[in-house]
């Protein structure tokens, strides 16, 4: 009965959707007030169907009603209940569902908080997230329904795959939706300008705090997505430019070209065409992570043919979806006047140049994530491409990205002097170099390690640098400067510390396997790990294998190390749980591997220096995007 | 200087920096893509040698042995026609079970072993990796040519 109301409730919202994307843009054009007021209550109504649908799903899964196919392929009773409930997104029908629902909270907050935008425009950019929804309403209903029944009905459940048995599993999918589907208001508000022809300051303004605002939970989803890899994969890879990955990458690089853009065009009034551009491409790259990941063409080009409902829908859809897009781009932006003029060196250059080679870098993460794809499905041939070709391409153009990075802000808008930043930042510039080197040579000198630490200490001691000029210059105290320049430095020493770390773990990390018996002792990275016991231990759905390692440095104990292998009993699925000492400067890291004799295991134990800096730098980006969003000027007054 | 000349500048420079990043992409192409071969192939001498490839197939039963030191271990992958011996120094994947697909990345030996760096199975036990299955597929057809050659011939 309840799976039938979910069903149910799908189709009341799709029927909404159909009126929503179609009814208040016909208003619009036409000028009709009493069409465009359609578009908040239809919104609202959708909210309240989808929510209820994605509440039947959720109670599905709770009650184990294993009559429901899609509870019975991700779920069994044995399995905890938060992880039930997060099992709700743990395919690919539901996470559809849980990709709609934040579609339809971002419809309502968009509508809920412009009240004192032109009703026009309101009506105009709800109908446009309307259409969105129509695709991916239908899409669930036509060819994935999470509701569809199974007969006769399993007496248990599949369960859910040990690996998403994790506290990451409920926050992970969520937020990086949230930051997926966030793009897709400023892919609203974009062809909603372009729809009425008023693309302008105001135009951005309005869909700048919606942008950073999905920047920020993209950035925080792709962060704690690679931070549970590196605990849950137990093997301490942090990041592995796995094509699932990828998908997200490219979302990010264009939205972070796509919110220093939105800047340019806010303060000058140009770059608009180009702002626009780039947010079709970042709700684009946004879809495609969605269906990349979700549709099992991953898995296997040909298994994702064999469905040919989904995958036909996905093609057309996303056709019809950029297609439509960039044909309203090419008719309506070549109207769109040039906006104010700029000399060759002013902040406007610095942006363009910090945009072209964002879009460079997502532009190489897309050819080598879909090229292999593209070679098996035309049956050319099987290749891989893995992180050598990544890192041989993605570290050359981010390193003149952190070049620019730091000299942008001390650039002036339209015209500035190249001389007057240079003697601003030329001491800057000696110190980095010179911390680069020293402490490249005091660890062990190399190349990446030299440019990775020379970079991120010139990008922080000039970020910090123009903070104390702000300060000197009588803007008062620290928290009084405007949250968006906050913001910038937020986000800009994150970057910075993101890069010490980064270099420091792939410059100075130790690694080493060995095989031990109980009471031997491994050295590694100047701290001694010794194998005192091996015990079995009993979990909820699994039985584990738990070893105890005593670290010491020069004869005190550091830390007591339990790395586990698991049994998940359902699927007879072994897994690694590896046990992490964190510290500031250093995690410890130790998993266990095969049994190789009644008392010896193979043990993989490692010292990363710096990790928790990529860590600790993801998340002063997130903090920098949500305090520019909060900045003043967005607060919406009568206009 | 004219704003025209300014806008073309600025184009030269978009277009210079595109350039580079084509240079990159094509270079780190070419040095780094990794082509995948079956154990067929591989014995039919289609695979590089001295350069990194990927081979793929099921790791035969009770193939699977053990150095002294514990850490380096050797097996068999069939694509059930013809066998490869795989040896890797370190720690085999949750997943990897003979009998099952497996994926490994390396270079090839003189002596036709595989010496692999890397060693892959996918996060879930019933499924097959998908390159392991193409060369199992692939194998599967050549026994069964091999057959019909067989009958055909009196």
């Amino acid at each position: 009965m309840i799976p039938e109301i979910g069903n149910f409730s799908l189709m009341l919202a799709l029927c909404l959707a159909l009126i929503q994307g179609i009814v208040p843009i016909v208003g619009a054009a036409r000028g009709n007030q009493r069409l465009m007021q359609l578009a908040r209550p239809t919104a609202a109504g959708q909210f309240l169907f989808v929510s209820l649908a994605f509440g039947c799903l959720v109670y599905a899964f709770v009650t184990n009603d294993f009559s429901v196919a899609y509870v019975e392929t991700n779920s069994n009773s044995t399995l905890p209940l938060h992880y039930r409930v997060a099992a709700t997104w743990g395919g690919h029908e539901g996470s559809l569902l849980l990709w709609v629902e934040m579609l339809v909270l971002w419809m309502n907050a968009v509508a809920l908080f412009s009240r004192q935008l032109p009703s026009a425009m309101v009506a105009r950019v709800l109908g446009v997230m309307g259409l969105i929804s129509v695709g991916f309403l239908s899409f669930l209903l036509f060819t994935s329904n999470p509701f569809a029944r199974l007969l006769p009905a399993a007496i248990n459940g599949h369960d859910l795959n040990p690996l998403l048995q994790d506290i990451g599993m409920i926050i992970h999918p969520p937020l990086l939706y949230m930051g997926y589907v966030g793009f897709s208001v400023a892919f609203s508000f974009a062809l909603a300008a372009l729809m009425g022809g008023q693309l302008d300051a105001s135009w951005a303004r309005w869909s700048r705090p919606w942008t950073l605002l999905a920047w920020m939970f993209l950035t925080l989803g792709i962060f704690v997505g690679s931070f549970w890899a590196y605990y849950e994969l137990g093997w301490g890879g942090w990041w592995f430019w796995d094509a699932v990955e990828n998908a997200s990458f490219m979302p990010w690089l264009v939205g972070t070209a796509l919110i220093h853009s939105l800047a340019v065009t806010e303060k000058r009034d140009s770059f608009k065409n180009w702002t626009v551009l780039l947010a079709i491409i970042v709700f684009s790259l946004s879809l495609l992570g969605t269906f990349l990941v979700r549709s099992g063409v991953l898995t296997s080009v040909h298994a994702f043919a064999t469905d040919p409902r989904r995958g036909l829908f996905i093609l057309v859809f996303l056709g019809i979806v950029i297609g439509g897009a960039l044909m309203l781009y090419a008719w309506r932006a070549p109207q769109v006047g040039l906006g104010g003029r700029f000399s060759l060196f002013s902040r406007e250059t610095m942006l363009l140049l910090n945009n072209v080679m964002l879009l460079a870098a997502a532009g190489t993460v897309f050819l080598g994530t879909l090229y292999p794809l593209f070679l098996d499905a035309l049956n050319l041939g099987k290749i891989s491409v893995g992180p050598p070709y990544f890192e041989a391409v993605f570290v050359p153009l981010m390193t003149p990205v952190l070049l620019l990075m730091a000299i942008g802000p001390f650039v002036r808008w339209k015209e500035a002097s190249l001389k007057e930043v240079w003697l601003r930042l030329r001491w800057i510039a000696l110190v980095a170099v010179l911390s680069g080197i020293g402490l490249a040579l005091t660890l062990k000198f190399s190349m990446l390690m030299t440019v990775g630490i020379t970079l991120a200490a010139w990008v922080l001691l000039a970020t910090v640098f123009h903070v104390a000029q702000q300060l000197r210059n009588g803007a008062g105290k620290l928290l009084s400067l405007p949250r968006s320049f906050l913001g910038m430095v937020a986000a800009h020493i994150g970057i910075a510390i993101f890069v010490i770390g980064v270099t420091l773990v792939k410059g100075h990390e130790v690694v080493q396997d060995a095989n031990m018996h109980l009471g031997d002792k491994a050295t590694v990275g100047g701290m001694d790990f010794r194998f005192i016991d091996m015990k079995k231990i009993h979990g909820p759905n699994y039985e584990a294998a738990q070893g105890t390692f005593v670290v010491t440095r020069h004869s005190v104990e550091v830390a007591v190390m339990k790395p586990e292998k698991r049994l998940f009993t359902v699927q007879q699925m072994p897994m690694t749980e590896a046990a992490i000492d964190r510290g500031l400067t250093r995690d410890l890291y130790v998993s266990l591997g095969d049994q190789t004799s009644a008392n010896s295991w193979v043990v993989r134990i490692q010292h990363k220096p710096f990790v928790s800096w990529i860590w600790g730098g993801c998340l002063l980006m997130a903090l920098g995007g949500l305090l520019a969003a909060s900045d003043r000027r967005y607060r919406l007054k009568k206009l | 200087m004219k704003s025209r000349h300014k806008r073309l500048l600025l184009i030269f420079a978009g277009l210079a920096i595109l350039g580079v990043a084509a240079a990159l992409v094509f270079s780190a192409f070419q040095k780094n893509l990794v082509f995948f071969f079956t154990p067929s192939q591989i014995l039919a001498g289609q695979a590089p040698q001295g350069h990194s490839f990927r081979i793929g197939g099921m790791v035969v039963k009770n193939s699977l042995m053990r150095q002294p030191d514990g850490v380096t271990v050797s097996f068999i992958v069939t694509d059930l026609a013809q066998n490869i011996r795989v040896n890797y120094r370190g720690i085999l994947p949750d997943l990897f079970k003979e009998g099952k697909g497996v994926v490994a990345e390396g270079r090839l030996d003189s002596d036709k072993t595989f010496i692999a760096d890397q060693v892959l199975a996918k996060h879930d036990e019933n499924y097959m990796p998908p390159d392991a299955a193409y060369a199992l597929k692939q194998g599967q057809a050549a026994n069964l040519n091999k057959y019909v050659v067989k009958t055909v011939k009196p």
